[in-house]
């Protein structure tokens, strides 16, 4: 069954709104389901408007090095002039002016748009490596659960009953004075802030890789009935060609869409361990330090306060509602 | 069915030891001095010789694992080491079963110290859930009954504004705003039960049961509002609205029982969560409650305390999944038990 639709629809490419593929006069034009799940996406103007704003703050993210480099944003000099006899900045709105955009830090006097433009870099880069740990350990042990089934299923099964016992914040705070130890004098990693990024990312990654396990695992359980795999087996393909050749090419819609939801739950753990004191620390903006730094004005200085939080606030909601975009875009199924 | 109890619970116990060791080993497997750590970072070269001795340091992990996990069943004496009870029997402290351990920082036995914080803690949670349970069922079935409306979006949109502004801000922007500059509520401190009667203790965690609730509602929001969804479009709804039952009768009756027996599990789940303590928010507010004395703690390199709290919320957390796991088949008939 073809849905009727208008040639100038089919030349405009309006999908209809079935979601099958429209028919021109004498040709049927064939379409992906990727393409289907593009044109979903691209007509749902809120996750694109996500989209834009996160693509916003990446380029930004990627940008602030070079700028920091090229002398075009300062976050590390101090503007003491600037500053009235109480540490406060001088001026309306925090001492917002042309040369500074967000306002002056009180206390030490550093550009508030610097500190948070650079400290965004660090905050992304936290949030994605600690992503990308968890996706990589959630994912080959979602495949192997799923594909090799039996007692490494179980016994898998049980590591994540394990892992999600663990009571998550209080065991990154408590373990943090052991593991930044370990860290630095086991692995030689250079002590100070990247000691603590690499304890950050680490420890969310190993707490934070039990749900795409589950997810990956009922998929392949699934996927591992299907011709495809059956008949690799048939032709002698090893175990790991398997797993990782025929099925976890068909995985990435799913990992995709946890892996844009799992970037602002880091972003949000990366700010609240700082305020716990784990994590990095000044001078070496974060989102999550500027902010704890930020706790000693809330009363003096509302927007130095305020700027930081809703940054988070922004980041967080656009890659929930671009990862809910994917998702309704990529699996029209899961009708929420 | 007991049988399904029975074995649940062995593998539970079996989960609640696995964790206690994987704790003790990644606290003492680390290259750091433990006795140093537990006596505290002041300590003199002495005093951490004879911590070391004490707390039983000297011994390796498995024995003074297994030392942990017989004083948890039969309870055990402080200082670990008989000789040293012997020569100082005025030093020696009882820690009866279940014993979790001894804060040589704190001179008290870890029951002592959770003692004094669970109940705290515990009405933090039970203030909160309750907060994040009624806001975001009932949120959630307006959004539902009103789906794709502004309402709808509005309050999915709001719920998720609230959670995305970092836990910490909130508390200290209801702190120093809400309850100090415009004093439109009381300065919450912790009063309890007998110090203050049932009504100043209620008033006085409100505050900071919002802000944790908060963290909740989105989620709670989101999922009530796609049981209600999903339930309402189920046959036997249609059936209820063919009979000509009205659109509230079939939406209360019918539609939420199915609706919310899922939300059981969660509650229970994220509510064994929170009983270990909730960190950010009893820091905010300094409420001495389980998550900040893991933070004191952690900051005190007081091992005991912390390994006595990660046992403890862990075991919370598995008797949450074993009661969750078997309500669920008692709540839901069409759940099978294997």
């Amino acid at each position: 069954m073809t849905a009727p639709s208008s040639d100038l629809d089919s030349h405009l490419g309006v999908p209809a709104e079935t979601g099958e593929p429209s028919e021109a006069p004498g040709a049927v034009v064939s379409r992906s389901p990727l393409q289907l799940a593009a044109r979903r996406f691209l007509k749902d103007k809120l996750s694109m408007a996500s989209l834009i704003v996160v693509l916003l703050f990446f380029i930004a993210a990627v940008v602030a090095p070079f700028a920091v480099k090229f002398g075009w944003i300062d976050p590390l000099s101090s503007n003491q002039d600037l500053l009235d006899e109480f540490g406060l900045p001088i001026g309306d709105w925090g001492g917002i002016s042309g040369d500074h955009w967000l306002g002056i830090e009180p206390g030490i006097g550093r550009d508030a748009l610097a500190r948070l433009w650079y400290g965004t870099t660090f905050s992304l880069a936290i949030a994605i490596s600690a992503t990308i740990v968890a996706m990589v350990i959630g994912v080959v042990a979602g495949i192997v659960s799923g594909a090799a089934g039996g007692w490494v299923d179980v016994i898998i099964g049980r590591i994540i009953d394990l892992t999600l016992a663990f009571p998550q914040t209080l065991m990154l705070l408590a373990l943090s004075s052991v593991g930044l130890a370990f860290i630095h004098q086991t692995l030689g990693v250079p002590n100070g802030n990247p000691t603590a990024a690499v304890y950050v990312i680490v420890v969310l990654g190993l707490f934070g890789w039990t749900g795409i396990a589950r997810i990956v695992r009922g998929q392949v359980l699934s996927l591992r009935e299907r011709e495809f795999v059956q008949a690799a087996q048939m032709i002698g393909a090893s175990r790991r060609r398997i797993y990782f050749k025929e099925i976890l090419p068909n995985l990435w819609a799913p990992i995709l869409v946890t892996f844009t939801l799992m970037m602002p739950a880091f972003v949000s753990a990366e700010a609240a361990l700082s305020f716990l004191g784990v994590g990095i620390s000044a001078p070496t903006p974060t989102l999550g330090n500027v902010l704890t730094d930020a706790l000693r004005y809330a009363d003096s200085a509302f927007l130095y306060f305020f700027i930081p939080a809703f940054m988070i606030a922004t980041l967080v909601v656009c890659f929930n509602l671009l990862g809910d975009g994917l998702r309704d875009a990529l699996d029209p199924k899961a009708d929420r | 069915m007991w049988a399904y109890a029975a074995r649940r619970t062995a593998i539970g116990l079996v989960l609640l030891l696995v964790l206690s060791f994987v704790t003790f080993v990644l606290f003492f497997a680390a290259p750091v001095d433990q006795a140093r750590y537990a006596c505290g970072k002041q300590c003199t070269e002495e005093q951490i010789a004879v911590t070391e001795r004490a707390l039983g340091y000297d011994k390796p992990v498995y024995e003074q694992w297994g030392a942990f996990v017989k004083g948890i069943v039969a309870g055990r004496q402080f200082p670990a080491d008989p000789e040293v009870r012997a020569a100082a029997p005025e030093t020696v402290s009882d820690c009866a079963a279940p014993c979790l351990g001894y804060s040589k920082l704190n001179a008290k036995t870890v029951n002592e110290l959770i003692g004094d914080a669970a109940p705290i803690s515990i009405a933090l949670a039970l203030v909160a859930v309750v907060m994040w349970l009624i806001g975001g069922v009932s949120l959630g079935i307006l959004a539902a009954v009103t789906k794709g409306s502004i309402v709808d979006r509005g309050i999915v949109g709001l719920t998720l504004v609230a959670y995305a502004f970092p836990s910490f801000f909130i508390g200290v922007f209801m702190l120093k705003y809400v309850a100090i500059r415009w004093e439109l509520v009381p300065l919450p401190r912790y009063v309890s039960i007998e110090d203050g009667g049932v009504f100043t203790w209620l008033e006085n965690l409100l505050l900071p049961g919002f802000v944790l609730a908060l963290l909740f509602l989105a989620g709670y929001v989101r999922m009530t509002r796609a049981f209600v969804l999903e339930s309402l479009s189920e046959d036997y709804i249609r059936t209820a609205r063919a009979k000509g039952l009205k659109g509230r009768v079939v939406l209360f009756k019918h539609g939420l029982r199915a609706a919310l027996t899922p939300l059981v599990t969660m509650t229970g789940l994220d509510l064994a969560g929170l009983l270990g303590g909730a960190i950010i928010t009893e820091s905010v507010f300094a409420y001495p409650g389980l998550g900040l004395l893991t933070v004191q703690a952690s900051n005190a390199w007081d091992l005991p305390t912390i390994i006595g709290v990660v046992v403890l919320a862990g075991a919370f957390v598995i008797v949450a999944n074993i009661i969750v796991d078997i309500a669920y088949a008692f709540i839901d008939p069409r759940v099978r038990l294997g």
